[in-house]
């Protein structure tokens, strides 16, 4: 015969309550889904950001639209000829940016275009997508750089 | 005698794996998410000049000519200028106020006109925009310090505080055209 022994527990729970963790997970998701912008682009130009001082930040990130441009990119290490870069493809001839850009003003009248260059680049390929732009009447336009780590400096 | 209480099935769809599809969704939107802040010098272009028509005339002494040539040296009104003493003298040449003859008549009226040579470097043009742009902010700053005791990126966006200061100096940057003979 054997002695069943009562399994001692004690009064309370002692569980963490697990119930609302779908709901927190939830409002996490949905941050996260919110502040996510999507598709990154592949960059076939090879960009090294310059560094200013009197920056500011682009809020709306919506609102933006980037030109890439600087030496193509061939291989490792390797680099080509300047090349203007606008979504995935690189545009050979400068004067399509009109087109294109008149197409995303459209869309999105508060158009911000983001010019992302090399700092080694010339400033040639820089006034003609300029006077493009202008003609697009695309005219927010932005610099993009980096903040300069020494104050001062240069 | 009690009757007993039929147990019926649960007609609710089984919500205890909400929380493990919830969770794969949001390592998704993690892994994706990038959280960079987009830096840069903002900027108006002028809008595309109509056809015929001259551009509107502007006293030479209220326009300040920056030339930046291929070699990264900077030209003010015919001045060499290192790079580093832009901001000083853009400062001066806006606030003058009259006082000046060489310099502008009021900050309202003060043009920088910025040209480059074509095999300009990016990174030597945006130094030198760089320091223009700083010259407007420090200027805002100081003037917004003196009527609201704040600086101007303290200031609400858009609010007629704001404007009030940004139209005592108004940016007026010309970019010239690249064609000589076309600029000023």
């Amino acid at each position: 015969m054997s002695i069943h022994f009562k399994k001692k527990s004690a009064g309370t729970k002692q569980e963490v309550p697990t119930a609302s963790m779908p709901d927190i997970v939830f409002m996490l998701l949905i941050f996260f889904m919110v502040t996510t912008v999507l598709r990154e682009i592949e960059l076939q130009v090879r960009v090294n950001y310059t560094q200013a001082e009197n920056i500011e930040k682009i809020e709306q990130k919506r609102l933006v639209s980037y030109i890439y441009v600087g030496p193509e990119k061939l291989g490792p290490n390797q680099v080509g000829e300047t090349k203007v870069q606008i979504d995935d493809a690189i545009i050979d001839d400068i004067g399509e940016i009109q087109g294109i850009m008149a197409d995303k003003l459209t869309d999105q009248p508060k158009l911000i275009v983001s010019i992302r260059m090399d700092e080694d680049s010339e400033t040639g390929i820089l006034t003609d997508i300029q006077e493009e732009l202008r003609d697009a009447n695309a005219l927010r336009i932005n610099y993009s750089t980096k903040q300069e780590t020494q104050p001062g400096g240069n | 005698m009690l009757i007993k209480k039929r147990q019926r099935d649960s007609a609710e769809i089984p919500s205890s794996s909400l929380a493990d599809i919830a969770f794969l969704l949001l390592i998704f939107f993690l892994l994706v998410t990038t959280i960079d802040v987009d830096t840069g010098i903002g900027l108006v272009l002028p809008p595309a000049p109509q056809e015929n028509q001259q551009p509107p005339p502007i006293k030479e002494r209220n326009i300040l000519n920056i030339l930046v040539n291929e070699e990264g040296l900077v030209l003010m009104d015919e001045e060499p200028t290192p790079v580093g003493q832009v901001k000083t003298k853009v400062k001066e040449f806006i606030d003058n106020n009259g006082q000046n003859p060489e310099l502008s008549d009021s900050p309202e009226d003060a043009v920088i006109s910025i040209k480059t040579s074509r095999q300009t470097p990016y990174s030597i043009y945006i130094d030198m925009f760089d320091e223009v742009v700083g010259a407007y902010a420090e200027l805002r700053n100081a003037a917004a310090q003196a009527e609201f005791g704040v600086n101007y990126s303290a200031l609400e966006e858009d609010s007629p505080a704001q404007e009030k200061i940004a139209d005592m100096y108004p940016k007026q940057i010309s970019i010239a055209e690249p064609d000589p003979g076309e600029g000023e």
